[in-house]
Parts: C-alpha cells; sequence; structure tokens
C-alpha cells in the first residue's frame, strides 16, 4: 500500500515536471521572458548585478523568508547540541600542529577573511552578495582552528556576541523593510534611497543594505552552527570519558588517537 | 566550444556524483562530496551563473563536509566508547 503510494506520487511528479519542462524555453537561448524583465528592472534600479537585485530588491520578500529558515535552522541545532545534564566539558588540550599547516593556514586566514568581506561588500556590483560571502568569511575564520588550537579558535570568537549579532542582523533586515513601510511605499520596496550611480559601491538604493544584513546574519549564524558541531565532537563528553583515560593509562586499546588525528588532516584540506 | 565545455562539466558532475554515492565510508564519502561541490561550482560558472556557482564553492565544497567530519567525529567516539564499555563489561565479571 506505501509503495504503491509512492509509486503513484512519483509518477505524478514526473509527469508535471515533463510538462513544464516542454513549455521551457530552448538551451542556451539568449532571450529569456523573465531575464528580460529582471534585467530591465534592474538597470532602472542602477543595479549593476541583477542576481542581487533580483533577491533583495524585486524579490526581497522571498530573501526575508530563506533568512527566516537559516535563523530557525540554526536556532534549532544550537537547541538541539547544547550540553545536557549528563555531559561535562573537557579543556581541549594544546594540540601540536606541524609548521607548514600553521603557516600556510594562518597566512591564508587573513586572505579568506577579506575575500568574504569583499564578496559581501561588491553583492550590488559584482557576482557575489551576502550569502556567499557571509560563508566565505565565517569559515575562513576556522582555519584558526587548523593553525592552532581549538582554544585560540574560542578565546578568538567569544560565542554571545555572533548571536547577538546574528538577531540583530535578522532584525535589521526587518526594520529596512518596515522603514520602506513607513516613509509611504511597500514593506521592503526599495524606494528609500537614492539609486546612486550605476557600477559604484553606493548605488542600488537599499539593496546594499538589505545585502550587509544578509551578510552578517548568515557569517553569525555560521559561525553559531559551526561552534554547535566543534563543541560537541571536541570538548563535549558524556559521563563515559573517564574510563577511556584510564583505559588509555592501562594500556587498553590506542587506536583512538590516531583516528582523531586522521580527522584533522581531513578537515585540513576542507578549509581552502 | 562552450558547448564541449558544458559536456566536460556535465560529465564530471556525473562521475563525481556517482563516485559520492558508491563511496560507504563517510569520511571519504565528505570528502567526494567536496570534490563534486567544486566540480558543481565549475559547472554553474560555465553556465554563467557565477553567484549559484560562489555559493556552491561555499557551501558544498567546505562548510557542508565540515559539518559531516565533526558529525562523523562524534559519532566515532561516541560509538567507541559503547564498544568499550560492552567488551569491558564482558571482560569484567
Amino acid at each position: 500500500m506505501r509503495l504503491w503510494l509512492v509509486a503513484v506520487g512519483g509518477a505524478g511528479l514526473a509527469a508535471l515536471l515533463v510538462a513544464a519542462c516542454l513549455r521551457l524555453p530552448g538551451f542556451g537561448g539568449d532571450r529569456h521572458p523573465y531575464g528580460d524583465r529582471a534585467v530591465e528592472a534592474a538597470l532602472s534600479r542602477h543595479t549593476a548585478n541583477t542576481v542581487s537585485s533580483v533577491t533583495f530588491d524585486q524579490r526581497a520578500f522571498d530573501t526575508l523568508g530563506e533568512m527566516s529558515i537559516l535563523f530557525a535552522a540554526v536556532l534549532g541545532s544550537v537547541v538541539l547540541l547544547r550540553q545536557t545534564r549528563d555531559e561535562h566539558r573537557a579543556r581541549p588540550e594544546p594540540a601540536a600542529v606541524s609548521r607548514p599547516v600553521r603557516r600556510y593556514a594562518l597566512l591564508v586566514l587573513p586572505v579568506a577573511l577579506l575575500t568574504g568581506l569583499y564578496v559581501i561588500a561588491h553583492g550590488q556590483v559584482s557576482p557575489g552578495g551576502g550569502f556567499q560571502g557571509g560563508v566565505v568569511a565565517a569559515t575562513a575564520l576556522h582555519l584558526l582552528y587548523l593553525g592552532a588550537d581549538y582554544r585560540a579558535l574560542e578565546r578568538l570568537r567569544p560565542l554571545a556576541p555572533y548571536e547577538a549579532a546574528d538577531a540583530l542582523a535578522a532584525s535589521s533586515y526587518l526594520v529596512t523593510g518596515l522603514a520602506a513601510l513607513l516613509a509611504g511605499s511597500a514593506f521592503l520596496a526599495n524606494t528609500l534611497l537614492p539609486y546612486g550611480t550605476f557600477n559604484t559601491l553606493a548605488s542600488a538604493g537599499t539593496v546594499p543594505l538589505l545585502n550587509a544584513a544578509i551578510g552578517m546574519e548568515v557569517a553569525c549564524a555560521v559561525v553559531v552552527l559551526l561552534a554547535g558541531f566543534l563543541d560537541q565532537a571536541v570538548e563535549i563528553v558524556d559521563e563515559g570519558e573517564h574510563d577511556e583515560h584510564a583505559e588509555h593509562d592501562g594500556g587498553g586499546k590506542t587506536g583512538g588517537n590516531a583516528a582523531d588525528g586522521g580527522d584533522h588532516d581531513d578537515s585540513g584540506k576542507r578549509g581552502k | 566550444m562552450t558547448e564541449t565545455v558544458i559536456v566536460v562539466a556535465l560529465l564530471l558532475v556525473a562521475v563525481a556524483a556517482t563516485a559520492a554515492v558508491a563511496v560507504r565510508d563517510p569520511v571519504r564519502q565528505s570528502l567526494v562530496l567536496a570534490v563534486l561541490g567544486v566540480v558543481l561550482a565549475v559547472l554553474f560558472t560555465v553556465l554563467q551563473a557565477p553567484d549559484v556557482g560562489l555559493s556552491q564553492l561555499a557551501v558544498g565544497s567546505a562548510l557542508t563536509p565540515l559539518l559531516l567530519l565533526l558529525t562523523v567525529r562524534k559519532a566515532k567516539r561516541r560509538g567507541r566508547r559503547a564498544e568499550r564499555g560492552r567488551s569491558a563489561g564482558g571482560d569484567g565479571p
């Protein structure tokens, strides 16, 4: 019965998708009914990057929804990954990092951070924007975990300000939308600021403001999310941890440390 | 010319995606997933969607594999401890 239901649902979905695909414009054409209108609207508001114009101007309300989804997801993981009563925190040991890894990570960290901020700041001019740059900037911070150790990262990244900034950025997006409403036009309408000179940083009206709010929100959300996962993987242990140390001292199974070291190496490749 | 590049990028995506499904070990799988993220970013850029390519590069090739690796590490540690607890219990009495 269940299989039958899945088969019927899948067949219906496939039929609808095929029907929709048959009406799509041809692949690789340079004319597209929706694209032409979006470009026209973007140019009329002096936005060089049409994609940013779509996400932060023409479809700014959709972006509000996406931001809320991310916010709710991070909130959910923070609640799920919290320290429970039968767990305790073990201070992470200072870890030895081989010199090339340390040098490379500390060299790339500022470059990656700057790249992220650049991508956020130029969202209205060139490809990129708050979402992309926010993720880059947030993951760049975690190169410190590879170059030094978890304690250094924790010192650079006190969690409370990031949580507050996350909420602040989310509400500033809302406030910008409400300001347009108060100024006498629609919610999130791009009528508040002058459109400026085309293809400069100060162009496109409220697009840079909303873009910056999203960049801050995404960066803080990713930092908080990764902190939850890192805490679980590195710091928080449940009651059995004492036994583990005892067994190691007593010449128990020693495969564990090698496996942990392997994970470190893997995440090292990821950092790029 | 452009069509050749698109076909090559599509083939690379197909290979990487198949490999991501075929690899069974979660740690290796997350590495293959990172490769798939890079290849997908290339495909999106070739298809003239650099914005999507950038998001794919940041999320698909850095963030998702990192979250997966951290989860695997936590799960493995817990699993090892449970196993050890069981064997210790068996040896004990």
